[in-house]
């Protein structure tokens, strides 16, 4: 058997690499800083094998472009930071309402307002939550290195399709400008064939159309309605990485590149003998709460977590809704610039450990 | 085995393209890698950083506090990251632009870390091509710490390199051996 | 024996909701007229835009979707590109071509995209309640132009068509109005044309159409088909940018 390729891959590089085999038809942007490396290599590769690489002239044009893609059933992304993702929230809205199953990535900057450049995990409410007007979801997926972020962006493909939904790659700034060995392995992606539904010229067949203009209330009320089963439905998508006992009495919960820097400071602290666990989300929509709210439940000792973003403190959020008030939740909030070492972690854990009982002899 | 290095310099020393070149090569070599750029908003003349991990087991953190390994190009850089190396890291530094003598502490320095002294502009300078400095301290590195193996490195040159600069694999090999003689010549490596 | 005047079989038969004396439904039909004699209706996909066009989607018997206020041009470009092989056209008002969504309706037709746009000109934000729109006419009275509108405050109404002729993309750019017989007919093929430059690969074609809005305009139908000379005196009607006509005669 032919050996997969490996590569030394950025992370932003790595999600083209899981677009492409995802087989991505389309791709449209418009330049933004830390994620250029993706316009620039689809406008490389994308032509090779037939597919659309189309510069916009704006973030609007550009998402509005994969709608229009999209309709015809085509597979279709775009990608942006911060600043160019809030100006494609608006139809954002449209594309849930219709139904269409676009690919998009964040790669997160620092923000509010034009913000900077330095890493990010500042639009997790944006992501999971606000990033439009009315009702509606993304599936929000948040990888935490390169091979995850090239089988979880091909993967985005399949669950868009499948649910008829938008899906959303929540990367940041670390993630998508650190290189790692990535293999390109073959993935089986699915294919839900849009024959059904997509725009394709009416031929022999009667004529379709999207809409989300409901004039009438109760229509209006079963699309929202509809709407919301399906998102009931995608809780069965969700996804995460746990190392979590019992005993431990200190967890440390964090996604993305944050989770990187959780894992090497629980792992050392483990290694010493502490009771401490590590949780990671990778579904942000549907976020875990359940598998959240079991630990806290099973936990033999009274549990403190910890919850560090690269934001003012996020997710944590969602974490005390899980929880239901049955365990301490700490936010560690590292705004945008200042990430911490895993040295600085090990520090608030350890301020959360009992200092007597919580090292196993 | 476990390395962590920062490589800082000022941009356009060719400190990002030393931090690929050596994450590629160890990768070329099977071990785990990461490699993570740090740079000002300045395309040159700012300084530059970049952090690249090398292990045999797979890597969380990509970002170190304190690496085990500087490959330091300037003298704002080693002001900056000496402080942060290990006790007993190693550190190759450009004798060029860094003197020895002109440092307060550096028996201080030395009885702490072990110090590689390497002239990487001169060296380069003798290639008639100054901007090899970086592949000199490549070199040096090389030959210091034992990671990978000079076929290694040149693959990693030849993929990074691509068909378009092909012509200046030659010229980086010769800056390659030559940091790496200088080390051999002028320190003892375990 | 041959009906010389029938429904077009592209038109749905869904009564219209525009109100009396609009011209949305002419221009409707002569779209969907246009559809027929091209043999297009099994492979266009519209583009709806927001306005009160937006239930096009009621009456015109193609595939279709709705896009954001603005962005019509820009959905169409997206898929057109992914299906070359689709004839793709907007359905637009003013605002949303002219004003909310100029820059996309610019870019797309600068690049000239394989695509035809229809723009409906009645100088005036319709469905929202007849407020000033972009080709609101100098001294014309809306809700939000209550005085009149005055140049020196609210500045010129842009004339699209010779904009958009301007521009090496687009291939046909033409101004025509809906208040005569001679003058729908003219419309007709105008709107032929704009298509046939998509399905002949010639680039951007552009039409937009001068029409009626008798609520708005605070008149009553004949008035207001009437008024649309005004409109004319501002808006000359006109061809402005034509490779069709020349193309087809080569074709010849």
């Amino acid at each position: 058997m032919k050996k997969d390729k490996k590569i030394l891959a950025k992370g932003v590089e790595a999600i083209v690499f899981g677009a492409l085999e995802a087989e991505c038809k389309c791709y449209f942007g418009y330049p933004i800083t830390p994620q250029n490396d993706i316009p620039e290599l689809m406008s490389r590769e994308l032509p090779k094998r037939g597919g659309v690489f189309l510069q916009a002239e704006s973030e609007l044009a550009a998402i509005n472009m994969v709608l229009g893609a999209c309709a015809t059933g085509a597979r279709a992304m775009t990608s942006s930071s911060s600043p160019g993702i809030s100006l494609m929230c608006e139809s954002f809205s449209y594309l849930a309402a219709l139904e269409l199953p676009a690919v998009v990535v964040n790669v997160m900057r620092g923000g509010p307002g034009l913000g900077g450049i330095e890493t990010s995990q500042g639009d997790y409410f944006q992501a999971t939550k606000g990033s439009g007007h009315g009702d509606f979801r993304f599936l929000v997926l948040a990888p935490s290195n390169a091979q995850e972020a090239y089988e979880l962006t091909a993967k985005a493909f399949e669950l868009a399709e499948k649910y008829r939904n938008p899906v959303m790659i929540l990367s940041d700034a670390i993630l998508g400008q650190m290189k790692e060995p990535l293999v390109l392995k073959k993935l089986k992606i699915k294919k839900y064939p849009p024959e059904t539904w997509a725009l394709t010229g009416a031929k022999g067949r009667n004529s379709r159309f999207f809409r989300s203009l409901f004039l009438d209330a109760e229509e209006l009320r079963q699309h929202n309605l509809k709407l919301m089963k399906k998102y009931q439905t995608m809780q069965k998508e969700i996804r995460y990485e746990a190392k979590v006992e019992e005993d431990t009495e200190v967890l440390v919960v964090a996604f993305g590149s944050m989770a990187r820097l959780a894992n090497e400071a629980i792992e050392d602290l483990r290694n010493k003998g502490y009771q401490v666990g590590y949780f990671r989300p990778i579904t942000l929509y549907p976020f875990p709460y359940k598998t959240l709210k079991e630990i806290v439940t099973k936990a033999k000792k009274p549990l403190k977590i910890l919850v560090p973003e690269q934001n003012c403190g996020q997710m944590f959020e969602d974490v005390k809704l899980a929880v239901e008030g049955k365990a301490e939740v700490i936010s560690l909030p590292y705004p945008p610039s200042v990430v911490p070492f895993p040295e600085d972690l090990k520090k608030e854990i350890k301020k959360c450990l009992n200092p007597s009982k919580s090292r196993k002899v | 085995m476990r390395l962590e290095l920062i490589i800082a310099g000022f941009g356009g020393q060719g400190v990002l393209f030393t931090g690929n070149l050596i994450a590629q090569a160890s990768m070329l070599a099977d071990y785990h890698v990461t490699y993570l750029p740090v740079y000002g908003p300045e395309m040159r003349g700012g300084t530059c950083n970049c952090t690249v991990i090398i292990s045999d087991n797979p890597i969380a953190s990509p970002l170190v506090l304190n690496p085990s390994f500087l490959i330091i190009l300037n003298l704002p850089s080693f002001l900056k990251f000496i402080p942060r190396l290990k006790n007993k890291g190693r550190a190759i530094i450009n004798s060029d632009l860094v003197k020895p003598e002109e440092i307060d502490n550096i028996e201080a320095l030395q009885k702490k870390y072990k110090l590689y002294f390497v002239p990487v502009n001169s060296l380069a300078e003798s290639l008639g091509k100054q901007m090899l400095a970086n592949i000199c301290a490549l070199g040096a590195f090389y030959k210091v710490s034992k990671i990978f193996s000079r076929q290694n490195f040149e693959e990693a040159l030849k993929y990074m390199l691509g068909e378009s600069k092909a012509h200046l694999i030659e010229p980086n090999l010769k800056a390659f051996e030559l940091g790496s003689k200088y080390i051999e010549e002028h320190y003892q490596v375990r | 024996m041959s009906k010389p005047f029938q429904v077009p079989k592209s038109l749905k038969k869904t009564p219209f909701h525009y109100c009396p004396g609009c011209q949305h439904g002419v221009a409707h039909r002569l779209v969907c007229e246009v559809i027929d004699e091209l043999g297009i209706q099994d492979k266009s996909l519209a583009i709806s835009s927001i306005g009160c066009s937006v239930f096009l989607y009621f009456y015109i018997d193609v595939d279709m979707t709705e896009a954001p206020h603005g962005r019509a041009c820009a959905a169409a470009t997206g898929a057109k590109r992914a299906r070359p092989d689709l004839v793709v056209f907007t359905y637009q008002g003013d605002g949303d071509f002219a004003a909310i969504g100029f820059n996309e309706s610019f870019q797309a037709a600068a690049r000239g995209e394989k695509i035809t746009s229809i723009m409906i000109n009645n100088t005036i934000y319709g469905m929202t309640g007849g407020q000033a729109s972009p080709t609101t006419l100098p001294g014309q009275k809306t809700t939000t132009t209550p005085a009149g509108r005055d140049p020196e405050t609210f500045g010129y109404p842009p004339k699209i068509a010779e904009i958009l002729a301007t521009l090496e993309g687009v291939a046909y750019s033409a101004r025509v109005a809906l208040n005569s017989p001679k003058r729908i007919v003219e419309a007709k093929r105008a709107i032929k044309n704009a298509f046939l430059a998509q399905i002949n690969n010639l680039g951007f074609g552009f039409v937009e159409i001068l029409s009626t809005c008798p609520i708005n305009w605070k008149m009553d139908p004949v008035s207001a088909v009437k008024a649309v000379d005004k409109v004319i005196e501002y808006f000359p009607l006109g061809i402005f940018k034509d490779k069709v006509t020349p193309f087809l005669k080569n074709q010849k």
